[in-house]
């Protein structure tokens, strides 16, 4: 891991304890960090508060007991829907951002590009998201968020409403990027392979009230080869990781 | 997304190609047209020495091109059109800021919710003699009766375009720390456009209908083509009434029509504007 004057860890959960208004308690004691250089997955059965954890982790709700301490104001946030405006261009949209945070046109307009070049849909600057396919519209929500220079990528299943081939280029892209800009990702799937997969660490959450069952290492090389997935030493550690899930559901 | 599903050509047979064509679009109004046409003459001469009640459509027709009438009708037309015109922008304008209000907070919604309800129901003879005290006899009054029969729409198209936008439009904004007025400007009126263009193309036909209304209480100055209608009411001079009645809903249609391209030249790239 490289030497960094910051701290190494991005984001810090100490027994996080969520109960809404209504009484449901979402989350339970979780316990969680997550490093420089870390790409986190985090699966666990649905209802169990994976994407309370991110909506936490990134402010948009506060925990009712705990403390979570966060070492950037970087943040990317990826939602389960491409969540485009749909009454603006790709490149309109990937520049929303940039533009709430009042970056001058220009450098918004470059910043807007790279991105675009980054996910592959250069050429496709103008098209609005009702002409884009489920992978595009998710590609263009991708580049949208890489225009902020995250240090801390939250991803909430983006890729659960695609089908499997495009799900899995998807996962070979985030990789890629991954390796390139270096940012930290905090992942949640319902799809074990994919967090395998994705992932240096594997969190397995229990169902509600969600807590943290099993943690897993990841011991496959980044940038990591697609071949990895047809390996035995992969498929036991999938085997491994959907027996943690089982477990924890009950 | 994923377009393998068997819906999809079933729902994309809807879509422009497969719609009604040109043929099925103006086909069975033209056809009901041509019926009424030949009821009012069959009915024409059925009535006897009461025909006059009923002219026959080419009478009818005659009189917007009678140099003794037409000026008249068309004129008087004008003054109905910039009636509505004026009357529908104000409309508009308070229609907009008053949802707008209301969406801010619900307390602010249930607090001038019931007044816009209200506003609707209120039957607009019962308060004439009000607003000729307050506005006078001329322009304003009419201009007063078109705001009030079109506002409603406007309230209630607008709040609802307001309100439909996605909590997780809100939650991108809201990650980035956008003000209000940028959620407001960026996002909510962007959303709230369809609606806002649907609630206009309303307004506007009820606008005309105001107008119309207007008319027949507040007489002073240029009125329109609603005291025209009631002139000639009064005179049973039927083949004129019928000719004004004729262009007045005509003019209806027209601004229909016109607030629906609007509609669609605004937000139909990416909105299926009706
Ligand atoms: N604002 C809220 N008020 C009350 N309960 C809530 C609220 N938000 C979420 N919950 C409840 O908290 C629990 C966890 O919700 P959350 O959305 O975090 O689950 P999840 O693990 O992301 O599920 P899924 O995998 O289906 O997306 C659920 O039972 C949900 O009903
Ligand atoms: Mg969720």
């Amino acid at each position: 891991m490289p030497t960094t004057t910051k701290t190494d860890t991005l984001l810090d959960f100490t027994d996080v304890q969520m109960t809404f208004p209504d009484g449901t308690v979402a989350l339970s004691g979780v316990n969680l960090t997550v490093n420089r250089g870390e790409f986190v997955t985090v699966v666990g059965p649905s209802g169990c508060g994976k994407s309370t954890l991110l909506r936490i982790a990134s402010g948009l709700e506060t925990a009712s007991h705990g403390t979570v301490e966060l070492d950037t104001d970087r943040i990317g946030y990826v939602f389960q829907d491409a969540t485009l405006l749909p009454w603006r261009s790709v490149q309109a949209n990937v520049e929303l951002l940039a533009e709430l945070h009042k970056t001058p046109q220009a450098q918004r307009a470059a910043k807007a590009k790279e991105a675009i070049d980054l996910v592959g849909l250069t050429g496709f600057e103008k098209h609005l998201p009702r002409a884009l396919s489920g992978g595009m519209r998710m590609r263009t929500s991708l580049a949208r968020s890489l225009t902020l220079d995250p240090e801390l990528f939250l991803f909430d299943e983006p890729f659960g409403a695609l089908d499997e081939i495009t799900r899995e280029r998807l996962n070979d892209e985030l990789l890629r990027l991954f390796a390139e800009k270096q940012f930290a990702g905090l992942f949640i799937t319902h799809s074990v392979s994919e967090a395998v997969y994705l992932s240096t660490k594997v969190i397995v959450m229990s169902g509600r009230p969600g807590t943290i069952v099993d943690t897993f290492e990841v011991p496959f090389d980044m940038p990591r080869d697609p071949e990895v997935r047809f390996t035995p030493e992969f498929a036991a550690l999938v085997g491994k990781v959907s027996h943690a899930l089982r477990e924890g559901h009950n | 997304m994923a377009d393998s599903t068997g819906i999809a050509p079933r729902l994309r047979r809807r879509g422009r190609n497969f719609g009604p064509g040109k043929i099925g679009l103006w086909g069975p109004p033209t056809a009901l047209l041509a019926l009424i046409i030949v009821g009012a003459y069959i009915a024409n001469a059925l009535l006897g020495t009461r025909a006059f009640l009923l002219p026959t459509p080419h009478v009818v027709l005659g009189k917007l091109v009678d140099p003794k009438t037409a000026p008249d009708i068309f004129e008087s037309l004008g003054n109905t059109a910039l009636v509505a015109l004026v009357g529908l922008l104000i409309a508009a304008v308070i229609g907009i800021v008053w949802a707008i209000a209301m969406s801010q907070a619900r307390w602010v919604e249930r607090t001038l919710f019931p007044y816009a309800v209200m506003l609707q129901a209120i039957p607009i003879l019962a308060i004439t003699p009000l607003i000729g005290f307050s506005f006078g006899y001329d322009f304003p009054s009419r201009v007063v009766v078109c705001v009030m029969i079109a506002l409603f729409p406007m309230v209630s198209n607008t709040l609802f375009g307001l309100q439909s936008v996605d909590r997780a439009h809100r939650e991108l904004f809201r990650l980035q720390g956008a003000s209000r007025w940028t959620i407001l400007t960026k996002l909510e009126l962007r959303q709230a456009t369809p609606a806002i263009f649907a609630g206009l193309r309303i307004s506007a036909g009820l606008s005309v209908v105001g107008a119309i209304v207007g008319d027949f209480f507040f007489q002073r100055g240029n009125p329109g083509i609603g005291a025209l209608i009631a002139k000639y009411s009064a005179r049973l001079n039927s083949a004129e009434l019928f000719a004004s009645v004729l262009v007045a809903s005509l003019f209806g249609v027209v601004i229909f029509l016109i607030f629906g391209w609007i509609g669609r030249r605004a937000v139909g790239k990416w909105y299926d504007f009706g």
